[in-house]
């Protein structure tokens, strides 16, 4: 065989290889959490508090399982994460809109460089922010802040995917609804919103998964919270915030990978969620 | 039928930025219940001018217009372009349904983004008589509810004509509208225009010579913007006054 | 009347945008001021904290931009084969094929793993490898956060650069084809030389990604403030110093870390913007 066909074979070759070696990390991640985080998995995982230390610590010495579970993580994740989603769609879909609407305009330009910064900024400067902005003048971490937090983190990926599908659309669906002599309102609600759901839908879900495993802001705005608390003004406490708190405390180990287990089991949902919505 | 002149154009000239006209100092008459065709080589401001005929130019910034034009005796720049485009409708060079609607939604779609409630039977009345009148009830009676983007091109344009129909527009415009279609699609869509004018004055714009020729009563040729000509069709294609008109019709450019 | 509603709504997202932007950057500029003030911006971005008695209270940035930056280079210059392998695998060699797709989701899933997952197995899994490799006496380090930050940002620069791959127009590589060129050929002299500046850009947007990762970082890092000398060392980054230190420090202390959160927030925005631009330039 010609050398350049060696070569050509070989090339291939190390693209595949290398593309599979890729993938190991996403394997062996997704094996350790549900190798160590099973067996934590029980009804007292979802329906208790976390234990403390000491509890966990003789459980663990007489090889039981630790008791107790995470309940006050998944209730403050909601708390936080459903306030923040329902306030950053409208917002957010009404910015994509604006920026669709107004394409050209140097206010436009203006606005599409701020939610692209926004959108960059690292999470830890956002945590830093809304401490200054909610957490001082109120004087006391809380649920509401870790919103606030959640809400500017998806305020701009859902802004800019419902840009992106409606730019995404054929123009003439929207000269035709007008030609018809629908107002702009009415060609947007009725006709452009609604062939955009697919696109949009999927920039929510995913804004949505992005925050449910955000950790860094929470650090600086919920605090944590060892008991279930519904009042949002109190500090509270995360599903992912819990796995930063134990994560060096040998005791809670089993049960901070079951913690990870069921963020990952979250999140992977939602993202194969997205995905299918943004096919069909 | 009693024929005149239902719009009228004057001095009409579009410029996209300040001091480049697209469109130049147009004067022409349409009359009612005729088929008008706009042909000339691409570039010339045949879509502009047809765009402009139900101010869809204006979704797009910085475009200047001056002029008038007058539908029924009154300058349709000084109503709601909400009115004057239900006055006035349009299709599209690609068929556009509505993705997210049913055939039966999109028939009524003009209605719904005009905000008008209507009772179930005058729904299913509009529906079936239009879809009739467009030559569809029969292929699509039995799948009102599907999705009109599951139709092929030629149906799918023809529901767009439906949908365009249902509001009974006084002036239909048609901005190429069978030059994404199959010679067989096309045919039919020539055949039903040539019915519609019964109904609706209509005025197309067209790449092919051939299509004009068979469909219009009277052609306005345009060239760099200006209207060069405009005559009867058969009188354009025979008896040209303009050297430029002779050289487009017999091919000397394109 | 209805357009009149539209516009109220559309002028009020756009009125909590533009103040969040712009509050975001005040903010950090003015509780930034203090540190400023003390130190000079210069002196602060030049030097350690200071760790006798006798200097006071002093704070400086340089362990930190030094951390961030080796972290995120090193975790750029790990991912480049692979997010290239990976994005020739499904953008040229398997284009359209099933296969590529699932390549595709496998990648993606990548990018949905939350920070901190990421960490927690870097500690507990990583870690200890890197140990029994003599790579590292305890794993935590500049190395472990890198290689950690390196598959956190391959399925960015993946999947980018799988569109820059596919936008190469096909008439090109026929060309090259009909004159005899093998598919290596054709990859290493036609498809990379066309897309080199857009996967550059890609790689400018993940370092954007890499240089604020906050968990994953601050679990693997060691947390150590010095100058690290080598990337078996421990160290900080911008990010984790602050993930670290913000919740217990006030006066001026907490100004530094806000000091530092603005030199990060300029950093990362001018990469991204950096990015971001050339992408624009290049798929319009």
């Amino acid at each position: 065989m010609n050398v350049r066909i060696i070569k050509d074979k070989m090339m291939h070759a190390g693209v595949v290889f290398v593309t599979l070696c890729t993938l190991v990390p996403l394997f062996a991640i997704i094996y350790s959490v549900v190798a160590k985080g099973i067996g934590q998995i029980n009804w007292d995982f979802f329906t208790k508090v976390t234990p403390n230390s000491m509890e966990a610590m003789l459980a663990v010495a007489e090889g039981k399982v630790i008791p107790g579970g995470v309940l006050q993580g998944i209730v403050g994740t909601l708390l936080i994460v459903l306030p923040a989603t329902f306030a950053a769609v409208p917002f957010g879909i009404g910015g994509g809109i604006y920026l669709y609407e107004k394409d050209n305009s140097r206010l436009a330009a203006v606005l599409r460089m701020i939610v692209d910064m926004i959108q960059g900024l690292p999470s830890i400067i956002l945590g830093i922010i809304v401490y200054l902005w909610v957490v001082v003048p109120m004087k006391s971490y809380s649920a509401i802040a870790g919103s606030v937090a959640m809400f500017i983190m998806m305020l701009p990926m859902i802004v800019r995917s419902t840009e992106e599908t409606l730019r995404m659309l054929p123009n003439n669906l929207r000269e035709a609804g007008l030609t018809l002599g629908g107002t702009n309102f009415r060609v947007m609600m009725r006709v452009m919103l609604p062939s955009a759901f697919g696109g949009t839908a999927t920039g929510i879900l995913l804004a949505v998964s992005r925050v449910i495993g955000e950790t860094a802001p929470l650090t600086l705005t919920i605090l944590g919270s060892a008991n279930v608390c519904y009042d949002p003004r109190e500090p509270n406490s995360a599903v992912s915030l819990l796995i930063w708190e134990f994560y060096n405390d040998p005791n809670m180990q089993s049960l901070i990978w079951s913690a990870a287990l069921l963020l990952l089991v979250i999140v992977l949902l939602l993202n194969l969620l997205a995905k299918k919505l943004s096919k069909g | 039928m009693n024929q005149y002149p239902i719009m009228k154009i004057k001095n009409l000239s579009v410029e996209y930025a300040k001091g480049k006209p697209a469109v130049k100092n147009i004067n022409a008459e349409i009359m009612n219940h005729t088929v008008t065709a706009i042909i000339g080589p691409s570039g010339c401001g045949k879509s502009t001018l047809l765009r402009a005929m139900n101010r869809i130019h204006e979704l797009y910034d910085n475009i200047n217009v001056t002029g008038e034009i007058l539908l029924d005796e009154e300058n349709i720049f000084r109503k709601s372009p909400i009115i004057v485009r239900r006055k006035i409708g349009m299709v599209f060079q690609r068929p556009n349904p509505f993705p997210n609607m049913s055939i039966y939604e999109n028939v009524l779609s003009g209605y719904t983004l005009n905000g008008i409630k209507l009772k179930k039977s005058t729904k299913n009345e509009i529906v079936q008589t239009n879809l009739e009148s467009v030559g569809l009830w029969d292929e699509v009676k039995e799948s009102l509810q599907k999705k009109g983007t599951f139709l092929s091109g030629g149906q799918q344009q023809r529901l767009c004509i439906a949908r365009a129909l249902a509001l009974r527009p006084q002036v239909l415009l048609m901005d190429e509208p069978t030059s994404a279609l199959d010679p067989i699609a096309t045919k039919k869509i020539e055949e039903l225009i040539l019915q519609l004018k019964n109904r609706v004055t209509i005025v197309v714009v067209t790449h092919n010579m051939q299509q004009a020729t068979r469909l219009a009563d009277s052609s306005m040729f345009m060239y760099l913007g200006e209207l060069i000509e405009y005559l009867p069709t058969y009188e354009l294609f025979n008896n040209p006054k303009n050297k430029k008109t002779q050289d487009y019709i017999s091919g000397n450019f394109s | 009347m209805n357009d009149k509603i539209y516009k109220y709504c559309l002028i009020t997202a756009v009125g909590l945008i533009l103040p969040v932007g712009v509050g975001i950057f005040l903010t950090l500029l003015w509780d930034a001021m203090p540190a400023f003030e003390k130190f000079g911006v210069i002196e602060f971005i030049t030097s350690c904290d200071g760790n006798s008695v006798a200097e006071g209270e002093k704070y400086g940035a340089l362990p930190y931009i030094v951390g961030t930056l080796a972290t995120s280079f090193l975790a750029l210059i790990i991912s480049v084969p692979f997010s290239l392998a990976a994005a020739l695998f499904s953008g040229e060699y398997y284009r359209g094929k099933r296969f590529a797709g699932i390549i595709d989701s496998a990648v993606a899933m990548l990018a949905g793993i939350p920070s901190i997952i990421y960490g927690l197995w870097g500690f507990a899994v990583l870690n200890p490898i890197l140990v029994s490799m003599k790579l590292s006496e305890t794993g935590y380090g500049i190395l472990s956060a890198s290689l950690l930050l390196a598959i956190m940002i391959i399925p960015y620069s993946a999947s980018l650069t799988k569109e820059f791959i596919m936008m190469v127009p096909s008439e090109l590589k026929e060309g090259a084809y009909s004159l005899g060129a093998t598919r290596s050929d054709v990859i290493a002299k036609i498809v990379l030389p066309k897309c080199m500046p857009g996967i550059i850009s890609t790689f400018i947007l993940a370092l954007g990604r890499a240089l604020g990762e906050t968990m994953a970082v601050t679990m693997v890092i060691g947390n150590t403030n010095f100058l690290p000398k080598s990337i078996t060392d421990t160290g900080n980054t911008m990010a984790s110093i602050i993930a670290n230190r913000f919740g217990e420090a006030d006066g001026l202390q907490m100004a530094s870390l806000i000091a530092i959160a603005l030199l990060l927030f300029v950093i990362t925005f001018i990469v991204n913007l950096t990015g971001k631009f050339i992408v624009k330039k290049l798929k319009a």
